[in-house]
């Protein structure tokens, strides 16, 4: 019993003196910095997109954000610290770093893997852990659905069906000036984008009265597409349009060069605002449509181009990387305005308000942006928007598109 | 016409994959390396071609030159210092095909990792020769016509050296039993370190002619070892005139599909017909029954 006694009087005090010392600790203990993590493809097929798009735009973020002091948050301002994991292009790898970055790094804010597809798989993790997503390269017509499910979800690139509208809106404009018919021919790269963007273009193209006459999809890596377009050739189309991503953009663009295809309308999807596509094309860019748009005459874009290049050692593509990069202004916005980093309020506060950023003002309807780019052409060396029409900085249509010039 | 159109785009296709496998089955036919990191050199070469193009303004058909020397070079040695300890302790042919699997598959994500430290992860491609040629009414490009002409080319020469000189005879009977080869005194560690270099030199070649049309990235490497073992298999494993002619069909049959058929059906047109293939010549169209 005596023995009893002085070690449970021992325990007790121990835990006391413990329990005071964690409190004084605790209250001390006030962050130095905010940390930022990202699941990111830095290997595997999705590598290309992943860094062109996304992980370019995020280091030049950090970088402006770090080089300006840091994040303002209540009184002071703090550093962004990065966490970073590659997913492989694997989208169980992607889940697991996730959880790690939520579980075990305990990461402030999380940014958005590439690709509608990882998009829409990390969809869930975040939403359980509340952490704001807001989505850029996701382009899927099920977004208003899975924002109404994931409120702090948040998505800025519009649907492929906008995309497709704002297509057929252009062609339906030039069709009223009598310049083109009403056949298309489309072809389609058999994976999740491709897919839901010639889904949503046949149902456009349907709406606004234009036949098919040629409609395929070839798989995914596919860059052998001559026999393809020798077909879209025979249809006498007036348009072509391809739902491609980049390696079969620059195919396809490629070969109906060689084979001297000239449809006065001609469009191919991810990749025609790449860099990359003006660096093999050279002039003959020219005319070529592509997704999404900028504007790119804006001086506050062409800072950001220089700025871009000195940081990564390559230009920005013209699409979804200011958008990326626009994305991360309003999280730093959003963290500003609430003063302190608490998900919930910031996930509030990215709902409701209006922010300034790279391209132009953003303010979101039900989590979505209504207002983003759906159809840019390369005009005189540079990507411009061309539709909605009536958006800041949108450029009339250049027709036809001239033809293939000897390379 | 359509029939032009789908021989010669099918024929410049099958080329391509000829092209891309034809080291493969040195090393594997005559060196009994299963190189799963065999990708990777293309993809290198590839890069390296891009790299003396748009830097250096030099034509690949130049830096072809160079290019072969250099990575029979790097991959005897990659043969001297990573594989002959797994030659020498395997026990039989099995043993070795899976030591050496293990072994290249941890090449390949060296190799892998190299490239993506030079290059980093971007798309690369650019256009070189890329005009257009008509022949019989169809057009194809030069430069994947150059590609188709050099896979003829390279293969004939080098089975006309496996089937007419002594080294080539040597080469074609440690292929075929390596034990008896020993009883007439050819040295088959030289004989397979040569073998595997030589196919090092192959892909590297095939790597920058399809540079000049193909986009590529650091991760693709894993696509060409894949076709280029289809193509191996299909064609026989160790024989060359098996991967020409595996590869021609492979582009044809390809093609004919995606003009007659459906597009989509490519994939499936080409596994049907390597299924097939297997089926009925298990060993392969030119394989032999014994190994």
């Amino acid at each position: 019993m005596h023995k009893f006694g002085r070690r449970l009087t021992a325990g007790v005090l121990a835990a006391a003196v413990g329990w005071a010392v964690s409190l004084g600790t605790a209250q001390s203990q006030e962050p130095t910095s905010i940390k930022v993590g990202w699941a990111i493809s830095k290997t595997g097929p999705y590598v290309g997109g992943a860094t062109i798009t996304l992980l370019n735009a995020y280091k030049l973020w950090v970088k402006d954000v770090n080089a300006a002091g840091g994040i303002q948050v209540g009184g002071k301002k703090l550093p962004v610290e990065v966490v970073e994991y590659d997913d492989r292009s694997n989208s169980d790898e992607l889940v697991k770093a996730l959880e790690r970055l939520i579980t075990q790094d305990k990461v402030d804010f999380i940014f958005p893997p590439w690709g509608t597809a990882f998009s829409m798989a990390s969809g869930p993790i975040f939403n359980r852990a509340g952490y704001p997503l807001i989505l850029v390269t996701a382009t899927t017509d099920r977004a208003p659905e899975l924002a109404k499910r994931w409120p702090n979800s948040f998505w800025l690139l519009g649907t492929g069906a906008e995309m497709a509208n704002g297509f057929v809106e252009v062609l339906t404009k030039l069709r009223q000036e009598g310049k083109i018919g009403s056949t298309v021919a489309m072809v389609s790269v058999s994976d999740q984008f491709g897919i839901e963007m010639s889904t949503a273009a046949r149902e456009a193209f349907k709406k606004g009265n234009f036949t098919l006459a040629y409609d395929k999809a070839y798989p995914l890596g596919t860059q052998d597409l001559q026999p393809l377009l020798q077909d879209a050739m025979r249809s006498n189309a007036d348009v072509f349009m391809a739902a491609s991503y980049p390696p079969d953009t620059l195919a396809i663009n490629d070969q109906a060069r060689v084979l001297n295809y000239n449809p006065k309308v001609f469009y191919t999807a991810v990749g025609t605002a790449f860099p990359l596509f003006k660096g093999r094309f050279k002039e003959n860019i020219e005319g070529v449509m592509g997704t999404g748009g900028m504007n790119s005459d804006s001086p506050q874009f062409k800072d950001y181009v220089k700025r871009h290049v000195e940081a990564n050692n390559a230009e920005p593509d013209r699409w979804a990387n200011p958008v990326a990069y626009a994305s991360l202004q309003i999280l730093q916005q959003a963290i500003e305005r609430v003063g302190k980093v608490d998900r919930a309020a910031v996930i509030k506060e990215i709902q409701g308000g209006s922010f300034d950023t790279l391209v132009g003002k953003v303010k979101f309807e039900d989590n979505l942006r209504k207002d983003a780019w759906q159809v840019g052409q390369w005009q005189s060396g540079e990507y411009y928007g061309i539709a909605p029409a009536n958006k800041e900085g949108a450029k009339a249509p250049i027709f036809p598109k001239p033809a293939w010039k000897a390379q | 016409m359509l029939v032009v159109d789908i021989l010669l785009t099918g024929l410049v296709l099958g080329g391509m994959y000829a092209l891309a496998a034809m080291g493969l089955t040195l090393q594997y036919g005559v060196a009994r390396i299963m190189n799963l990191s065999y990708g990777e050199f293309l993809v290198a070469a590839a890069l390296g071609a891009y790299w003396a193009y748009t830097g250096l303004a030099v034509s690949p058909l130049v830096a072809l030159a160079l290019v072969l020397p250099l990575a029979f070079l790097v991959n005897w040695l990659i043969y001297q210092i990573l594989l002959v300890p797994l030659v020498r302790r395997a026990k039989n042919q099995g043993m070795l095909e899976v030591d050496s699997i293990l072994a290249t598959f941890g090449l390949l994500f060296v190799v892998q990792g190299i490239i993506l430290l030079t290059f980093g992860n971007q798309y690369y491609s650019y256009s070189y020769l890329s005009i257009p040629l008509s022949i019989l009414g169809s057009t194809v490009a030069v430069n994947r016509l150059i590609a188709f002409a050099f896979a003829i080319a390279i293969g004939g020469l080098i089975y006309l050296a496996l089937t007419r000189t002594r080294a080539g005879t040597a080469l074609r009977a440690v292929a075929v039993d390596p034990v008896a080869a020993r009883l007439v005194a050819i040295d088959i560690n030289r004989a397979s370190a040569f073998a595997f270099a030589l196919g090092g030199a192959l892909v590297a070649a095939g790597g920058v002619l399809v540079s000049m049309f193909l986009t590529f990235n650091a991760a693709m490497g894993v696509v060409f070892t894949m076709k280029a073992l289809i193509v191996v298999i299909m064609g026989g494993v160790g024989n060359l005139l098996g991967v020409l002619v595996a590869g021609l069909l492979l582009g044809l049959a390809e093609t004919a599909v995606a003009r007659l058929v459906d597009p989509g059906l490519t994939l499936a047109v080409t596994y049907a017909l390597f299924l097939t293939v297997l089926l009925v010549r298990p060993t392969g169209l030119f394989g032999r029954a014994t190994r």
